[in-house]
C-alpha cells in the first residue's frame, strides 16, 4: 500500500501553487460543523440512520456468506432459514473449487483485464500527450471526434463487432475480448485534459538538454501524472473486471470465459445448489473486495476523478 | 499555441511531414479507433440496410426496409418503454440515496471506511456476482427478503416471476449494486465545497438545518445534474442485470431495448435487423444526451 501511497503525495506536490490553497484545515472533522454542527440532538439520529442504512447494505453480502458455509440441506430447508441446523461447513468451498472452472475465469478475468489497462493506459496518455502537446494536421478535427465518440454506447456496437471478429477469425480468442474494450475515448479526453493542466516549464528544461517528444512524455510527464494514470488505471481495470455484455457475446468457449460470463453459465441438472452457487459467487467477489481494502483510498479517488470525465 | 514541434533538423524531411510526432503518438489510438469504433459504426449503419444473418447466405441490399419493420415492431416499441421505465425506475433512487448517504456520512460521524466500505463495496462486484447473489435473495421460498416479509405477515412475493414487480426488483438490486458510485462523487464534491460560506453562515447563526438547506443542497446543484446525467445515460444502457435476473421475463415485461438487440441479433441471427434496431436505441440515446445538454446550457445561463 505504502509504494503506491508515497508517489501519489510526492509527485502531486509541483500542482500545489497553482491552486492557491486556503489556510490548511482544521482537521479531519472539518465536514460535521457544517452540515449538522456539534449538538448531540443532531447527530444521534444520524448515526442511527446511517448504521441502518449500512446495515441494509451490508446484509445482502452477509447472506450470501452465511449460505455459502451452509450445507445443501441447511440451505434449502425453509424452517431453519436463518442459522443452519447441522452447523457451519467449507464443503461448498472446496466442491465449487475443486470444479476447477473458477480459479479459470478468475485467471482469464484479471489477464484480460490487465491487458486492457495496459494497452488502454498506454495508447490514450500517448494519444492524450499528442492533442494536448504537439501540432499536426488534422488533430482538432480527430480530437472532435474522439470527444463525439464519448457518446457511442458500446451496446450498439456489439453486432458489428461479432461480424468484425468473424471476418477476422478472431470469435473466442482472448483478443477478441480485449481489443474492442481498448478504445476509450472518454479516458483519451481526461488524459488530454489532465496533460493542459500540467506547467509547460517543466518540459522547457529537458527541452533545452535535447529530450525528444518521447523523452519528455516518458521521463517528465508521465511520472509526474502518476495520480492521474493510477486513477485511469484503476477505473479501466474495475471496468473491463466487470464488463459482462462484449465478453459474452464473443466468448463461447468455457475455457476463455471471463468471470462475470462463467459463474452465470453453471447449470446443474438437480436444481440449484444454493450453498455452491454462493460459495462460488463469494469466491468470484473476493479479488476486488480485498483490493478495496489494501487501496480504498485510491480507488475513492479514482471514482471521483474520472467519474466525473476528469473533473 | 507555442508548443514546439517537428524541428526540421532531425529525420528525412519527406518522412517527417507525413508522420509528425504528435500524429505518431496518436497513432496507435488512432488505429484501435478506427478499427473497433469507426469501422464498426459504419458497417452497422450498412448491415442496418442489408438483410445481413448469421446463416450462410449472401446479404442483400433492403433499403430501409429493416426500419420501417422496426417502427412497426410492437416488441421493439415494448422494450424501448422497458428501457425508459427502467432509467426513470433507477435514476431517482440512484440519485436521492446516493445524496443521503454522501451528506450522513459527510457529517464527520465515526467510521468513515465502515461506511464507505458498505455503500461502496457493492459496485465492486461482477455483474455476474450480483445476480446470483439477488435470484438468491428473491427466491421464492427460501429467500432471505420473503422469510423477512413473512415475520411481518406479509405474504410470498413473487419477486422476479410477477409482471408487476419484477422491474421494480431489477431496480432494487440496480440501486444496491450502483448506489456507491454515485454516492463517491457526491462525497468528493461535498468536500471540496468551501469553508467560508459555512463561516459567514455561522456567523450570522445559522442552524444545522438552515446550513443544509441554503448552503449545502444549493452548493450540490450542480454535481446532481451532472450525476443525474451520468446515471440516465448508463441506465439507458441497462442489460446485464436484467438479463442474469429475469432474461427479460416474465413474459418478456423487463426486456430492455439492448437485450431485444441480442435476441434479434444472436438468439434470431438476423444481424441486420438487429443493426437497425441498435441504431434507433442510438438515436434515443442520443436525444437524451441532447436533451440533458440543453438543460444544463439552460441552468448555466
Amino acid at each position: 500500500m505504502t509504494s503506491t501511497d508515497l508517489p501519489l503525495r510526492t509527485s502531486s506536490a509541483p500542482r500545489v501553487p497553482r491552486a492557491a490553497r486556503p489556510a490548511p484545515a482544521r482537521g479531519r472533522l472539518r465536514g460535521n460543523h457544517h452540515v449538522l454542527g456539534d449538538s448531540r440532538l443532531a447527530r444521534v439520529p444520524a448515526l442511527a440512520v446511517l448504521a441502518v442504512l449500512a446495515l441494509v447494505w451490508l446484509v445482502p453480502m452477509l447472506w450470501a456468506v452465511l449460505t455459502a458455509f451452509k450445507s445443501e440441506q441447511d440451505a434449502s430447508d425453509p424452517d431453519h432459514w436463518l442459522w443452519p441446523r447441522h452447523g457451519l461447513t467449507l464443503k461448498g468451498f472446496s466442491t465449487v473449487w475443486e470444479r476447477g472452472d473458477l480459479p479459470l475465469w478468475m485467471l482469464n478475468s484479471f489477464l484480460i483485464a490487465a491487458a486492457v489497462t495496459v494497452v488502454t493506459v498506454l495508447v490514450s496518455a500517448m494519444a492524450g500527450y499528442a492533442f494536448s502537446r504537439t501540432l499536426f494536421a488534422g488533430r482538432r478535427v480527430l480530437f472532435a471526434l474522439t470527444v463525439a465518440a464519448v457518446l457511442v454506447p458500446p451496446q450498439i456496437l456489439i453486432v458489428p463487432w461479432f461480424r468484425q471478429m468473424l471476418t477476422l477469425h478472431l470469435v473466442d480468442t482472448y483478443a477478441a475480448v480485449i481489443l474492442p474494450q481498448t478504445v476509450a475515448p472518454v479516458m483519451v479526453f481526461i488524459l488530454k485534459k489532465h496533460f493542459d493542466s500540467l506547467p509547460r516549464e517543466l518540459e522547457e528544461a529537458a527541452r533545452i538538454d535535447g529530450a525528444g517528444h518521447w523523452r519528455i512524455f516518458w521521463s517528465v510527464l508521465l511520472p509526474l501524472s502518476r495520480p492521474m494514470l493510477a486513477a485511469v488505471a484503476i477505473f479501466v481495470f474495475i471496468g473491463a473486471w466487470n464488463n459482462f455484455l462484449w465478453p459474452f457475446v464473443s466468448t463461447s468457449d468455457p475455457a476463455l470465459m471471463t468471470l462475470p460470463v462463467g459463474i452465470t453459465s453453471v447449470k446443474d441438472a438437480y436444481g440449484i445448489p444454493y450453498a455452491q452457487t454462493m460459495a462460488s459467487a463469494v469466491l468470484a467477489a473476493l479479488p476486488l473486495v480485498v483490493v478495496f481494502l489494501f487501496f480504498q483510498r485510491q480507488i475513492v479517488k479514482s471514482v471521483a476523478t474520472t467519474g466525473l470525465g476528469g473533473q | 499555441m507555442s508548443s514546439p514541434h517537428a524541428s526540421p533538423r532531425s529525420g528525412a524531411p519527406s518522412v517527417r511531414r507525413l508522420l509528425p510526432p504528435g500524429l505518431l503518438f496518436a497513432l496507435p489510438f488512432l488505429v484501435l479507433f478506427a478499427l473497433f469504433m469507426v469501422w464498426p459504426l459504419v458497417q452497422g449503419l450498412w448491415m442496418s440496410l442489408t438483410d445481413t444473418s448469421l446463416s450462410a447466405h449472401t446479404p442483400g441490399f433492403v433499403g430501409l426496409d429493416n426500419f420501417t419493420e422496426a417502427f412497426q415492431d410492437a416488441e421493439m416499441w415494448r422494450a424501448l418503454g422497458h428501457t425508459v421505465w427502467f432509467t426513470v425506475l433507477s435514476t431517482v433512487p440512484l440519485v436521492v440515496v446516493a445524496l443521503g448517504m454522501a451528506l450522513l456520512v459527510h457529517t464527520g460521524l465515526p467510521g468513515q471506511w465502515v461506511w464507505r466500505l458498505a455503500f461502496f463495496a457493492p459496485y465492486l462486484l461482477p455483474v455476474g456476482v450480483v445476480s446470483l447473489l439477488w435470484i438468491w435473495l428473491y427466491q421464492p421460498d427460501l429467500g432471505l427478503l420473503n422469510h423477512l416479509l413473512d415475520i411481518v405477515g406479509i405474504g410470498p412475493v413473487g419477486w422476479l416471476s410477477d409482471e408487476s414487480v419484477a422491474m421494480w426488483a431489477v431496480a432494487l438490486t440496480t440501486l444496491w449494486w450502483t448506489v456507491g458510485f454515485n454516492f463517491l462523487l457526491y462525497l468528493a464534491a461535498l468536500q471540496a465545497l468551501p469553508d467560508h460560506l459555512y463561516e459567514a453562515a455561522a456567523i450570522d447563526g445559522a442552524g444545522a438545518w438552515r446550513r443544509l438547506r441554503s448552503i449545502t443542497l444549493p452548493q450540490l446543484s450542480r454535481i446532481t445534474v451532472v450525476v443525474t446525467v451520468l446515471q440516465v445515460l448508463a441506465s439507458l444502457k441497462v442489460f446485464d442485470q436484467i438479463y442474469l435476473l429475469t432474461k427479460g421475463g416474465p413474459n418478456g415485461s423487463t426486456r430492455p431495448v439492448v437485450e431485444y438487440v441480442y435476441d434479434v441479433g444472436f438468439t434470431g441471427y438476423r444481424l441486420g435487423y438487429a443493426s437497425a434496431i441498435s441504431y434507433v436505441f442510438f438515436a434515443l440515446v442520443l436525444l437524451a444526451s441532447a436533451a440533458q445538454y440543453a438543460a444544463l446550457r439552460r441552468r448555466e445561463k
